[in-house]
């Protein structure tokens, strides 16, 4: 595969396979397990590919163990690949160059870089320094994100007397010093509340918007990959299965709508075969499976031709799904 | 160059800061810290009241060796124990990942991290110890004993060091390190009393095997003007090649951690 100058993260046939070795219980099992130990290779990625330009925001998606932090780690070069190649701006994640290490960043959800005892800022001029900044372009950037994050006075409290939310923000701070251009997020909005949750991801697309970088994130909120993410990436047991704008995903995981219609009075059902597949009809109340396409027309012609009391259009949240799709173990 | 000075610089203030933070904690460690320079000292009187010979040692001279053995204590508390303890945690808290995606030498961040200003005293303690014992066994202190000398206890603690750091990465495969602080203790105990003064088979092995010998008793004859240019040649050797095989071992060890781990 030729890399494409438009392309930032090239990721082809990326596979990575754990060695590991099951031991039976009991003492036997033990005794068995020391001297003939059976290993074998249990794929935690196989064969994905994609590519990905300067400037996308891409959400990861799967159910817990799908591979998704495997991947990630594998983009950012914490994680050597069994197989395949990655490719991120030019650089081959796995050895870890200075230039690239400058490139990006890292942020875990349920991991923390901060000094638990100092506050906030204490890490960040160690972090400045790690990185080459001087003081005074430390500061100017700092000042720049603090006040994009609203993080005023916490900065300078020790971190432990942060709450989650704050935490995290002065985390993401952090990470972004040194103007990385490709952000990896692992669950970055992981046990926030709800509000806190919606300011790092309005945050997340405003450094988008502003700074161009390209934004990677897992998460298991249906939410922030809809607010952030016009293309998902959907991983199950290991492998890529979705790749795509997220309405097409929608539509694809199911193309019709439920439209509910109370009527003021009975009518026959020929006169609904044209608008829908009737699944319900019922006196006054009418069910119909309208194909996402039409349902702007069906809905207005049925306003026009009907005399109706209530309109009630169903159409099952992306998350339930998602949801849904990852317990059946539907892959096409 | 520049940078990795700087970061040591604020690795370290950052830890003053952190040990700061809890005040009675800081007292508390100063009074233990006191205690241990009081037992120390104490040990150090049973040798003036014994007013034996160690070996072919006067109690002038094993005087610096204790003193020698004090200064890498307070050394080890200062910077390896701090440190070096902590890889362990940085592997099953996952937290090493940060580091190893900092643009910074992952060992250089690993080792110097941290820095007890308990130990300290310590050190100013046990290098008093060697000047005055060796003034008091006659040393004229050369400018050559004393660059010798420096070099030396360099050599001491780079093995010591390297040997420390070795096993403290280990726990990237065994996650949970043995006890192996205790049997580093222990080693550096050995080197409390000159080399001479165990049996041959143990100095063979504290020499060659484990090499206590270059902990504390070659730095102590370096500053009594008594140590042979051939040992301090073969120490450089065997220091560097200890550094090395750390860093080597180190790289191999992350290559194990990145292809196995999740």
């Amino acid at each position: 595969m030729h890399n494409n100058p438009s392309d930032l993260i090239v990721v082809d046939q990326l596979s990575k396979y754990y060695r590991v070795a099951n031991k039976q219980p009991g003492f036997k099992g033990t005794l068995k397990h020391f001297f003939d130990r059976k290993t074998y290779d249990v794929p935690a990625v196989t064969d994905i590919s994609f590519k990905i330009s300067p400037g996308e925001v891409v959400g990861f998606l799967g159910a817990n163990g799908a591979g998704k932090t495997t991947l990630l780690k594998m983009m950012c070069g914490l994680i050597y690949p069994s197989k395949g190649l990655v490719d991120v701006g030019g650089f081959s994640p796995q050895r870890r160059q200075t230039a690239f290490l400058k490139e990006i960043t890292l942020v875990m959800g349920q991991k923390q870089q901060l000094i638990w005892d100092l506050p906030p800022m204490d890490s960040l001029y160690v972090n400045a320094a790690i990185y080459g900044l001087s003081d005074h372009e430390a500061k100017v950037r700092i000042n720049e994100l603090a006040e994009m994050l609203e993080l005023g006075e916490e900065l300078t409290r020790p971190v432990r007397k942060l709450s989650l939310g704050q935490r995290m923000k002065s985390e993401i701070l952090a990470a972004l010093l040194h103007k990385p251009s490709v952000l990896f997020l692992d669950e970055p909005t992981l046990g926030l509340d709800v509000n806190a949750q919606a300011r790092v991801r309005s945050f997340l697309s405003e450094y988008n918007k502003r700074t161009g970088a390209t934004i990677l994130l897992t998460s298991h909120y249906m939410a922030d990959i809809t607010a952030l993410c016009p293309r998902v990436i959907c991983i199950h047991k290991g492998k890529l299965f979705y790749d795509g704008d997220l309405d097409s995903l929608a539509n694809s995981l199911s193309p019709s709508r439920e439209v509910k219609v109370e009527l003021k009075n009975p009518c026959a059902s020929e006169q609904f075969e044209k608008y829908g597949e009737i699944q319900d009809l019922n006196d006054r109340f009418v069910c119909l499976l309208v194909s996402r396409d039409k349902l702007t027309d069906v809905v207005s012609n049925l306003l026009t031709d009907f005399d109706i009391i209530d309109l009630e259009i169903s159409d099952p949240p992306i998350d339930e799904l998602i949801g849904e799709l990852f317990i059946k173990g539907k892959v096409n | 160059m520049q940078r990795y000075f700087k970061t040591i610089r604020l690795f370290w203030s950052t830890a003053f800061a952190s040990q700061l933070e809890y005040q009675l904690n800081f007292l508390i460690e100063l009074l233990a810290m006191l205690g241990t320079l009081l037992g120390s000292v104490f040990i150090l009187s049973l040798f003036f009241t014994g007013g034996r010979q160690l070996g072919d040692w006067t109690w002038e001279s094993a005087l610096v060796i204790q003193g020698v053995y004090t200064f890498l204590d307070g050394l080890t508390n200062a910077l390896l124990r701090p440190n070096l303890t902590e890889i362990v945690n940085y592997v099953r808290e996952g937290t090493l990942d940060y580091v190893l995606l900092k643009p910074i030498d992952s060992q250089f961040w690993l080792s110097v991290k941290k820095f007890s200003f308990a130990g300290l005293p310590e050190i100013i303690l046990g290098l008093s110890i060697v000047f005055w014992a060796a003034i008091q066994s006659g040393s004229t202190f050369s400018i050559y004993a004393l660059f010798v000398f420096i070099i030396s206890l360099l050599i001491g603690f780079i093995i010591l060091y390297s040997v420390w750091f070795l096993i403290s990465a280990s726990s990237i495969w065994f996650v949970k390190t043995w006890n192996a602080t205790e049997v580093l203790r222990a080693l550096l105990a050995a080197g409390r009393y000159p080399i001479s003064a165990y049996p041959v088979i143990l100095r063979f092995i504290f020499t060659l095997v484990l090499p206590v010998a270059f902990l504390t008793t070659f730095p102590a004859e370096a500053i009594l003007g008594e140590l042979k240019f051939k040992i301090l040649f073969f120490g450089l050797i065997l220091s560097s090649l200890f550094f090395i095989f750390s860093r080597l071992f180190w790289k191999f060890a992350l290559k194990h951690y990145t292809s196995a781990s999740s």
